[in-house]
């Protein structure tokens, strides 16, 4: 009985009813909405699909505010007078008043009650005007301008733009064509002074070699004097710039954007497994940027693993079995290859048999390859490791793709283990045949080549030539990373898919297959693999990490497989930034 | 539905035997046989016909200067009045080739090019004339005025190869178009 009708009315207000789990009501164009305080209005508009034009707001960097094209119209109730009651709709919001001038989106928080408008008369001419402005000293070069296809100002001049120009007078010259690092080209006249990358290199790369010089329509974009943009993150800016003012020396003139074919997929050059996309046209990849994973890479990844991908298309690369003849080796069909095996390696004892596989091998080739070292009865089977200097970013010590995956499948704590074993099993003489695949052993493995000319057979799979290709009685040609489909698992227990951006070139085959048709040369029996799937739902059956998983299930974005407790230093960085309030991320 | 039934005319005797007919048609033929043997054909001082009536002595005789403006013979590159290739190789004409006739291959021009500031054109440029239709849409996307039809029709070869046409028979077809827009001059 002493429950007042107001009281209960009060608790049933939308704003106490927010407050209670930390957020705040926000009307976004006439709908209202629940955001978490301290949520930036352009990331509340993005929750909601209600586009923002913006160029320099990154949710990944601090916001700046300079390129004033997020403006959008915001309204607050009425400030009440001392002792007056707030007025309340029947949904119990207050009215709105909104606000005569705009303000940007990207570097104001949502509050209480608070109205944004971002289709009214007001923000469509603010948003022409900026538009306008940005255009005032833009050379227009669009047809030799890489970023074309892509270009925010691009899309913007078409949605927002007034499609011709009003300035009469001769437009700012800057510098063009700057060399400013070994992997970067400078055009200072594109340039919308958004300084995205400028707060790239300060915030995320740790070297804040970036900055303006100048005032007014001269203001420059330049390099520290006695600095080079030499980061081995430095790419990501031409990425991040909205426009062609950063363009990548690597992809400069290569191919019009509007010809590639994305193919999401991940990067097999450390154990982060960065998530990638692969840019291709017919068959040739032209670039590889990095795809958003909050969990892997952000929206990073280093130039040295995102420009490793020109071997693809070198003339070193294997396009047909080769046997060895005399000393020098001659093409065969993958028929005659097949058949010259089985009778080598059953000329010796299954023990003096060794297998070498490798680490950038996905899951369902690592399961195949033990299939293969079971059949062949061989206790001899060890991976090549590799490890180098790591940074405090991105690139992981251990330069292998998919060490979790090969622990998880090979069922051994240290699948590089017994290699040394082998290597000195080969020497002694007591190995007389070797499997090399997907492994060069003469340069990342401490073997020479006498000590494979010991070998009574060596059968290597390799999708370049190399020294122990030469040293082999058999060479068989395999898939690059872009021309396979599969999954591996990254150093923090990741489970991600690669996905198929191009074809094997001549008659190079997909490692799946040339291990298939391995076991089935060597046992003579069938293995009853027709596709990718058989292999990974045997895997599952076998495996108990994988139970009740398949290739589908993994999606682009990757599943978390095991917990290894390994952090990756960038993602530490971002999430401490994140809690600071510095960034929405 | 409505079925309209129609009546047969009926023929008179003189027309029942096609006799008249037959000598109207052969009296008319005789007639232009006549002309073209004074060389009065209609329209033959046009043609400027060597032989008899109508009949032009083609190749060694052509229509060419009949051609209208707008006719769209091969697509070729022009060049400006200072002699630089205008086409900066944007491939927007190798977008839009309905039959995907054309194939660039961009370049960069070198530091020290007079025009090193425009920075890109094609290394190579192809259109494969089996495949052009004259279409005369990448005349129209040609963000540049780089590329147009000319009023070449006569696209002739002995083997596929022979019917590409590489960068440099495209500009010696397309030679210099004065006027044009400059965008790239010094001030601009």
């Amino acid at each position: 009985m002493s429950d007042t009708p107001s009281a209960t009315l009060e608790i049933r207000q939308p704003k106490d009813l927010a407050a209670a789990i930390g957020m705040v009501n926000v009307q976004i164009n006439g709908c209202w909405h629940q955001f978490p305080k301290g949520t930036r209005m352009i990331e509340a508009c993005r929750q909601v699909q209600v586009a923002v034009p913006h160029y320099c707001y990154h949710p990944k960097l601090t916001p700046s505010g300079n390129c004033r094209m997020c403006l959008v119209q915001v309204g607050m109730p009425p400030r009440p007078a001392p002792g007056q009651e707030p007025q309340r709709d029947t949904l119990g919001y207050e009215p709105i008043t909104w606000s005569p001038r705009a303000v940007i989106a990207c570097a104001n928080t949502v509050s209480e009650n608070m109205g944004i408008c971002t289709t009214s008369k007001l923000v469509e001419s603010c948003q022409a005007g900026v538009m306008e402005f940005l255009l005032i000293n833009h050379p227009l070069d669009c047809p030799i301008c890489d970023q074309a296809g892509e270009c925010r100002l691009q899309e913007n001049s078409v949605s927002h733009g007034r499609g011709v120009s009003r300035f009469a007078d001769m437009k700012v010259k800057k510098p063009k064509n700057v060399a400013i690092g070994p992997r970067v080209r400078l055009d200072d006249e594109r340039c919308i002074l958004c300084s995205r990358c400028i707060r790239f290199m300060d915030e995320v790369a740790g070297e804040p070699v970036l900055g303006f010089t100048q005032r007014g329509t001269h203001t420059t974009l330049t390099v520290h004097p006695g600095h080079l943009l030499d980061s081995n993150y430095s790419l990501n800016t031409v990425d991040l710039c909205p426009v062609g003012a950063l363009t990548a020396n690597d992809f400069r003139f290569q191919m019009r954007v509007w010809f590639l074919k994305e193919t999401p997929t991940i990067d097999v050059n450390c154990g982060t497994g960065s998530n990638i996309t692969v840019w291709t046209r017919e068959n040739t990849i032209h670039r590889i940027t990095p795809r958003r994973n909050n969990d892997v890479n952000s929206d990073w990844m280093p130039d040295s693993h995102r420009l490793n991908f020109h071997y693809i298309d070198s003339a070193a690369r294997l396009t047909e079995p080769l046997a060895k003849a005399g000393t020098r080796h001659r093409q065969a069909t993958w028929a005659e290859a097949l058949q010259i095996i089985a009778p080598q390696l059953k000329a010796v004892a299954p023990d003096q048999i060794a297998v070498i596989a490798s680490a950038r091998m996905t899951n369902e080739e690592l399961h195949l390859t033990r299939i293969l070292a079971q059949k062949l009865g061989t206790p001899h089977l060890a991976l090549v490791p590799r490890y180098a200097e790591p940074d405090a970013l991105l690139i992981a010590a251990d330069r292998n793709p998919n060490t979790s995956g090969a622990k998880l499948v090979l069922a051994t704590e240290d699948p590089y283990a017994a290699l040394d074993g082998i290597r000195n099993g080969v020497r002694a003489g007591s190995i007389k045949a070797l499997i090399v695949l997907g492994e060069d052993i003469i340069s990342d493995a401490g073997f020479t080549a006498a000590d494979l000319g010991r070998l009574a057979f060596l059968l290597h799979t390799h999708l370049l030539a190399n020294p122990t290709a030469d040293a082999a009685h058999l060479v068989l040609p395999t898939a690059a990373f872009s021309e396979k489909r599969g999954s591996m698992v990254n150093l923090s227990g990741r489970l991600q898919r690669l996905n198929r951006a191009t074809a094997t070139p001549g008659n190079a085959r997909d490692d799946w297959e040339m291990l298939r048709d391995l076991i089935r040369a060597i046992t003579g029996e069938d293995p009853a693999i027709h596709n990718l799937e058989d292999i990974f739902t045997q895997l599952a059956a076998t495996i108990p990490a994988f139970t009740g998983l398949d290739l589908a299930k993994i999606t682009n974005a990757g599943i978390p497989l095991i917990d290894t407790g390994y952090k990756i230093p960038l993602l530490e960085n971002e999430r401490a930034r994140i809690a600071a309030g510095v960034i929405n991320g | 539905m409505a079925v309209v039934k129609l009546q047969r005319p009926k023929l008179g005797p003189g027309e029942a035997i096609y006799l008249t007919a037959l000598f109207k048609g052969f009296f008319l033929t005789m007639t232009h046989a006549v002309k073209s043997l004074l060389g009065k054909s209609m329209g033959a001082k046009d043609l400027a016909s060597s032989g008899l009536g109508v009949t032009m002595q083609y190749p060694e005789q052509k229509w060419d200067e009949h051609l209208p403006e707008y006719y769209r013979g091969a697509p070729a590159l022009v060049t400006d009045e200072q002699g630089r290739e205008r086409c900066v190789s944007c491939q927007l004409c190798e977008f839009i080739c309905p039959p995907k006739a054309i194939k660039i291959i961009p370049g960069e021009i070198p530091s020290d090019d007079p025009w090193a500031k425009v920075e890109k054109r094609p290394a190579a440029f192809d259109i494969d004339m089996i495949r052009c239709i004259y279409c005369g849409m990448c005349e129209e996307v040609c963000p540049e005025q780089a590329i147009f039809l000319r009023k070449d029709y006569v696209i002739t070869g002995l083997s596929r190869k022979e019917m590409v046409h590489h960068k440099d028979k495209l500009y010696q077809i397309g030679g210099v178009r004065t006027g044009l827009v400059n965008k790239w001059n010094e001030l601009k």
